[in-house]
């Protein structure tokens, strides 16, 4: 954006286009957006960012994102709180949830072991989990993490961790998407589904 | 399966062409940059969607012009198909079946079998260990998508692992806890990778030496050794053995990414005693070899591209290889050759259809047998 007639549009095209997804085209249609709203809107909108980054929390229990000291879900009481599911982020809670078929906590390390990415195990919440655990009433632990090398990675590590505590630790099934046909499903997938293949009295 | 006919517009030198080719012998002669090759090379591009020699899509456009268009008539299992490839350049690269376009390039992958021969090849000789695993893994990945699957599993926890080593942490236990992790990890992907590898070899060696002996008419003997520090001991008590040394090196010592494959002519390395006439025979061989066993895995014959081969081959040699290849075990075949009379001489000596393209500057004149 050279020979632009303003320093301060400038400037806040640059913070736009430091987002994901967003190049200096975008960045500028934004800003020019904002420019036309009333001043006050443009208020509201700066001050919603402001309000976020100063007095969001994380919940102390699962480390989720949240608005009080322990998150709803941590906090619900209709909640099971003998099983508790490992995801990599907030991400990865909100699709979970969006299943309506999981009942119980969770527990969000905050990304996965790799060390090409700068992200050991002391960079991520285990102890937090072993905490946990350590404390009581947990029965299950469900790892629902992706199933990259790098979550592969991030399952062991826990299942190491978690050896010797008196808990269950469960994974999330990997096969044949559900609604799929099957002769276009990958020849990997399909050759661990047949593999891996369950009970049919358990389906 | 065969090609029957190819459309080239504005592919590296050619601007527009048309051909219409046999379903057995089919050879272009004709001077030095003239295109011969050029023409293997697209029929390479519709079968792998890339180019052989040059892998920067956007150089084998015609010069001062922006877009090139492959289009081939291929007759597989008795259908037309209908394969067409596009690059306009600062564009994606289209690729369509019966004009329909694929969503992802690997879907093509293995519909129009091919084995191409060139003096490229001789990498594999004078190169690196890389250049020979990279051989295996192409042939296996070809009909076992798990191996593939595994090998990338297996090179980005490598990379995770050296990455760590590099970075050695303060931190001591976590330290250890990881790389724990990352060795049973390598371990299990390692070593089905290892046996994959191992059984691959023990079944190419008989149809590799089958081969050498008669295009050589069995005077030598040929052995294709597979090298693996897997063979000696079992992987994950050897990275544990190794850790030492591995965290002062700052990478992984030991491994499936340290197989090699020693190419041996009479119980000696081929690099060193072989002649360039042996060494073009023992390629030759091992591509041969690779398409018999291509051909059984996938049912189909593979079209096989004969890149300038005869070049350093005494007139014997050539009459066997063409002699081999007009067989019945063989499908449809291009050749390249710059002595015209040498190859009508060989296709003399045998009774199949074929036919001869020679290429000048603006024209291509056929001659049928």
């Amino acid at each position: 954006m050279t020979n632009s007639p303003s320093k301060l549009l400038d400037n806040a095209v640059y913070e736009f286009s430091k987002l994901p997804g967003i190049g200096k085209r975008t960045a500028l249609r934004l800003v020019l957006h904002l420019l036309r709203k009333s001043e006050e809107e443009v208020n509201v909108f700066g001050q919603s960012m402001i309000d976020l980054r100063k007095n969001i929390k994380r919940c102390k229990i699962c480390n989720n994102i949240s608005d009080t000291d322990t998150c709803n879900i941590c906090s619900s009481p209709s909640r099971d709180t003998t099983t508790v599911c490992v995801v990599e982020n907030i991400k990865e809670v909100i699709a979970v949830e969006n299943t309506a078929q999981f009942h119980g906590l969770y527990h969000v390390l905050g990304g996965l072991i790799s060390p090409m990415d700068g992200i050991g195990p002391s960079d991520l919440d285990f102890d937090g989990l072993l905490h946990r655990i350590r404390a009581g009433g947990v029965r299950e632990i469900i790892l629902a993490l992706s199933a990259t090398p790098e979550g592969d990675t991030t399952n062991f590590y826990i299942y190491r961790k978690l050896g010797n505590l008196p808990v269950e630790i469960t994974t999330l099934a990997r096969g044949v998407a559900v609604g799929d046909e099957l002769e276009y499903a990958d020849e990997v997938t399909l050759g661990r589904s047949i593999m891996n293949r369950i009970k049919f009295e358990a389906t | 399966m065969y090609l029957k006919k190819l459309s080239l517009i504005n592919f590296k030198n050619f601007e527009h062409v048309e051909l219409e080719f046999s379903e057995k012998i089919n050879c272009f002669t004709g001077l030095n940059g003239i295109g011969k090759t050029n023409l293997l090379d697209a029929i390479y591009y519709l079968s792998f969607c890339k180019s052989y020699f040059n892998q920067i899509d956007s150089q084998n456009i015609k010069h001062d012009t922006d877009f090139f268009v492959i289009q081939g008539e291929f007759v597989r299992q008795e259908r037309l198909e209908m394969i067409y490839c596009g690059l306009k350049s600062g564009k994606k690269k289209i690729f369509k079946r019966n004009d329909k376009e694929y969503e992802k390039l690997s879907e093509h992958i293995g519909l129009i079998p091919a084995v191409i021969i060139s003096p490229d090849d001789n990498t594999l000789i004078i190169g690196g260990s890389e250049e020979r695993r990279k051989y295996i893994d192409s042939v296996i990945s070809q009909f076992d998508a798990d191996y593939l699957h595994r090998l990338i599993k297996y090179n980005r926890i490598l990379m995770q692992r050296n990455k760590m080593l590099k970075d050695f942490s303060a931190q001591k236990t976590v330290f250890k806890e990881t790389l724990d992790i990352y060795d049973e990890q390598l371990a299990a992907e390692g070593s089905v990778i290892f046996s994959k590898r191992l059984d691959f070899i023990d079944k190419l060696l008989p149809i590799f030496q089958k081969y050498y002996s008669l295009i050589s008419k069995g005077q030598e003997t040929v052995d294709l050794i597979f090298k693996s520090q897997l063979l000696e001991a079992n992987f994950i008590e050897m990275l544990q053995a190794a850790r030492n040394k591995d965290m002062m090196l700052e990478y992984t010592s030991v491994g499936i990414h340290k197989d090699d494959l020693s190419l041996e002519l009479q119980n000696r390395a081929i690099k060193k005693i072989g002649s360039q006439g042996q060494q073009k025979t023992y390629l030759a061989a091992l591509k041969f070899a690779q398409y018999e066993f291509l051909k059984s895995v996938s049912g189909l014959k593979p079209i096989l591209l004969l890149d300038d081969i005869f070049d350093k081959f005494d007139s014997e040699r050539v009459g066997q290889i063409i002699e081999l290849t007009a067989d019945a075990d063989f499908g449809q075949i291009f050749i390249t050759d710059t002595n015209e009379n040498r190859i009508k001489n060989a296709l003399s000596q045998i009774s199949v259809k074929s036919n001869v393209y020679s290429i000048e500057k603006n024209t291509i004149e056929l001659e049928q047998k």
